[in-house]
């Protein structure tokens, strides 16, 4: 019995690949885990490999062609056999295929479409309580959809809507709260406070699927400015200059251990609270923008994270990173400083809770005391998650970032 | 020697479902039984009686039937055939039982366990190992009160136990204890032409239900010429060869009962002696159960407790749910939490008397701001078809949110009317989705309905 190749999933969000190239033709032996074609993902070129033994038997897309995930793009066989060729339209029912999206895949309704009353899906409006529950929530209007079921299923109970009122009062924690202590763990999860829930929710109500808030900040630059070049002197002719990119990743990456509160994934039900820091940096690449992950950035020095960034820079440019090089960052780094960008803000990578966008580095008129100097200014402003990350808790990892970037040596502390 | 996954020390209800439930999750599974499979509830409790008191059902609907246009003359009863009766149906459930275990693939070992440390039971001289769990579900038994002379002696002082095997009734029984047992007891040989007074310490018969209800069946009880004692101690028992003579106390009144024979039916005794709990670490309660957290592990980890000896109440089918419960527990899964505020309570006397929650002196007790909403059954057209007019039911609803506090139902078939009720505070229905939800017409179930709609100001049929 031959078997049949299935477009895979080879990145978590593709939905459908482009098949660049067959690396094998019709006739061609094959055996497991051969390159069979090459396929381009939403994000890069990946290998679509064989699982089974024997003849590559017949292929079923041509190169070029566009594929949804799952659908049957070749068979492998024993020379001879017979397949059935009209398997590209197969469905895709127990293919490898990703759960769609439901709200991405629901039919948009022509915009010439008559005026018809909206369905709303169920499960938009449908909160599962029970009536006495939800007298009470009336009584004390508490909007049920707030409110975390402990009944079967999820049921909203009496002691829910009894305990959230005054759970989410004692649960209130102070600005800069404190985390549990990290542990040797990569990363805490912490499952929501009534408090942290109701702030999601209402927030994601009023500004879509990530409630963003922006915080600016100008830095004086004028000293990490003086220290790089003179690393640069220092470090002559033996290339690998550091860039002002390199020192706001590191700076970002030592400020973030100080502040885990922003080094976080919203996880829907709990806030994931990295121990360790992965920095996202975002590059841009013809048609996109990829963002490759500087692992542990904290732990790297100017230099090594200098060459990482060139060298996977590079690689998403020609779409070669592996999926693991641009997935699990923990915050990420948006520079536009070489557009001669004075100051923008940049678009959360979810589930990061924050990302710092950089402008260009500028020489201004400043007062200094009573006299005006002339420094090189900076305008850096970080985008936050306000699920996880409150105007305060932006604030003081800001703080920390920009005294950082202002003092160089604090980096060294 | 063999190892299982889970060994259950005691096969009643809570140990042989506890047994069921680990078998279906696919833990290799023994029970431990002394005597018969089905423990206490199917061999010498809830079945037998029941059994028993249809046949007093019976009895009675044909000391009435001339009413009904059914006349039968020289009725005659039997205690002796009853009783074989019931024994039959013991024993066709304790072979259910043995079914169920079979069916199951669960080891049945006869014998009496003793706890070992390590998660062993001992049985015999063989010694089994647990490597998930032990669980203790030994139950309860009858105890007398030796300390006022009354020692079970198995002749003129009796406990259940030996007044579900009499071949014939005695000419005169009293019943000391009005609790569920006492008044089913008195229910059966009142209606087997018995000579029965029942003494109640506490002020009221049948005290954890609501006063109402204990009013209602204590009128009813005299009605039939039972004779029922409240709030009376009995000071000194004189047992002789062939009666007892009681000397009691109720409030200022001095009184002497003679009776043939006295039933105790005042209290069980939990079964934790010897069974090696104290070499295991396992603590008991001051009141005597086997301490236990809210998982029903004891104080030695890997060692459980369920039923009768892990606390109040001390019924079948609280002890059912633990035990299925605890099954959950050892095969790692999370089961609801049991809410022992919902466990329903029966008595199968004529009328029943059934309840779920509170009662309304706990709603004043806990100052709740209640609405108490009541319907008796002399206004419902099917227990007037059926001369079932006695009893009531009644709902305490909570005042601002309807909820439903407490119920109670007095009256035929108020066994199986009380689960409306505890589906309903199951799924914190209020009174409004009781009225809402269509009662069959003519039913007795219409009265609960009607309860929650008098509850709110809104009864129709009175």
């Amino acid at each position: 019995m031959a078997t049949k190749v299935h477009m895979e999933a080879l990145s978590p969000t593709m939905e459908e690949g482009r098949l660049v190239k067959w690396s094998k033709h019709e006739g061609d032996p094959v055996k497991s885990g051969d390159t069979l074609a090459e396929v381009e993902t939403d994000k890069a070129v990946m290998e679509l490999v064989a699982r089974a033994d024997g003849q590559l038997l017949k292929v079923m897309v041509p190169e070029g062609t566009t594929v949804p995930v799952g659908n049957v793009v070749a068979w492998i066989g024993k020379p001879g056999e017979k397949v059935d060729g009209t398997g590209s339209q197969e469905s895709g029912a127990g293919a490898p295929k990703p759960a769609p999206n439901p709200a991405a895949a629901a039919p948009r309704p022509a915009a010439t479409a008559p005026a018809a009353p909206v369905a709303v899906p169920a499960d938009a409006t449908r909160v599962k309580a029970s009536p006495l529950a939800r007298r009470i929530a009336k009584e004390a209007g508490v909007d049920l959809k707030l409110v975390q079921g402990s009944g079967p299923g999820g049921r909203v109970i009496k002691r829910d809507v009894e305990g959230g009122a005054t759970q989410a009062r004692a649960a209130a924690p102070a600005p800069g709260s404190k985390l549990p202590a990290p542990s040797g763990a990569p990363y805490e999860d912490v499952p929501l406070t009534q408090i942290r829930k109701t702030i999601a929710k209402r927030l994601l109500a009023s500004i879509g699927p990530i409630p963003h808030f922006f915080l600016t900040t100008e830095i004086d630059m004028e000293r990490a400015a003086e220290a790089r070049e003179a690393l640069n002197k220092q470090l002559g002719d033996e290339g690998g200059k550091i860039s002002f990119n390199e020192i706001i990743i590191k700076a970002v990456a030592l400020a973030l251990v100080q502040h885990r509160a922003c080094n976080a994934w919203f996880q829907e039900d709990h806030i994931r609270y990295w121990n360790e820091v992965h920095i996202g940096m975002a590059v841009a690449i013809e048609d996109g923008l990829i963002t490759p992950v500087i692992r542990n950035a904290d732990m790297k020095s100017l230099r090594e994270i200098g060459a990482e960034s060139r060298e996977l820079a590079g690689r998403a440019r020609n779409r070669r990173l592996k999926p693991e090089e641009y997935t699990g960052a923990t915050f990420s780094v948006s520079n536009l400083g070489m557009f001669d960008i004075d100051q923008f803000t940049a678009v959360i990578n979810p589930p990061e809770a924050g990302i710092v966008a950089i402008g260009s580095i500028v020489a201004k008129a400043v007062p200094d005391g009573d006299r005006v100097v002339v420094r090189r200014r900076l305008r850096l402003t970080m985008s936050c998650d306000h699920r996880v990350i409150d105007g305060a808790t932006g604030a003081v990892f800001l703080k920390t970032l920009k005294q950082m970037l202002e003092n160089p040596l604090a980096m060294l502390l | 020697m063999a190892n299982f996954d889970v060994i259950i020390l005691g096969g009643g209800p809570a140990g042989y479902i506890c047994a069921i439930r680990s078998a279906q999750l696919g833990l290799s599974t023994a029970v431990v039984e002394q005597e018969k499979l089905g423990g206490v509830c199917v061999n010498i409790g809830c079945i037998p009686t029941k059994a028993l008191l249809h046949s007093a059902y019976i009895a009675n609907l044909l000391k009435e039937s001339k009413d009904f246009g059914v006349e039968a003359s020289g009725v005659k009863t039997d205690y002796g055939v009853a009783m074989k009766r019931s024994r039959r149906v013991s024993d066709q459930n304790s072979k259910g039982v043995e079914f169920l275990m079979k069916k199951h693939k669960i080891t049945v070992i006869k014998g009496t366990g003793v706890l070992q440390p390590g998660k062993k039971v001992k049985v015999g001289s063989d010694v089994h190992d647990a490597k998930k769990a032990v669980v203790i579900a030994t139950g309860s038994r009858v105890k007398g009160i030796p300390q006022i002379g009354l020692e079970i002696n198995k002749t003129t002082v009796i406990s259940s136990d030996e007044a579900l095997l009499l071949e014939r009734v005695p000419g005169s029984l009293a019943i000391i204890g009005a609790g569920a047992v006492g008044m089913e007891f008195a229910d059966i040989f009142q209606a087997f032409g018995v000579k029965v007074t029942v003494i109640e310490a506490l002020p009221r018969i049948l005290p954890i239900e609501d006063a109402e209800s204990s009013d209602v069946l204590a009128k009813s009880y005299r009605k039939r010429g039972i004779d029922v004692i409240a709030g009376a101690k009995v000071t000194k028992a004189t047992v002789g060869k062939d009666k007892v003579t009681l000397d009691i106390e109720a409030g200022s009144e001095k009184k002497q009962i003679v009776a043939a024979a006295v039933l105790m039916a005042a209290g069980r005794a939990v079964n934790t002696e010897n069974i090696g709990l104290k070499e295991c670490g396992i603590q008991l309660t001051d009141r005597g159960f086997i301490k236990v957290d809210k998982n029903l592990q004891t104080t030695a980890p890997g060692y459980y407790a369920i039923g009768d000896v892990a606390g109040p109440p001390m019924l079948a089918h609280k002890g059912f749910r633990e035990g299925a419960v605890v099954a959950e527990i050892i095969a790692g899964q999370k089961p609801h939490p049991i809410k022992y505020d919902n466990v329903p309570s029966v008595t199968y006397c004529h009328p029943e008397v059934a309840s779920i929650g509170l009662t309304e002196d706990q709603c004043k007790e806990q100052k709740l701001d209640y609405v108490a909403g009541k319907f008796p059954f002399s206004a419902n057209g099917r227990a007037r078809g059926t001369g079932e007019t006695e009893g009531f039911v009644k709902i305490l609803r909570d005042k601002k949110y309807g909820e439903i506090l407490g119920a109670h139902i007095v009256g035929a078939h108020a066994s199986e009317m009380i689960h409306e009720l505890a589906v309903a505070r199951e799924n914190e229905y209020t009174v409004e989705e009781i009225d809402l939800a269509i009662h069959a017409h003519p039913t007795m179930s219409e009265a609960i309905g009607e309860a929650a709609l008098d509850s709110l100001g809104r009864v129709l049929h009175i």
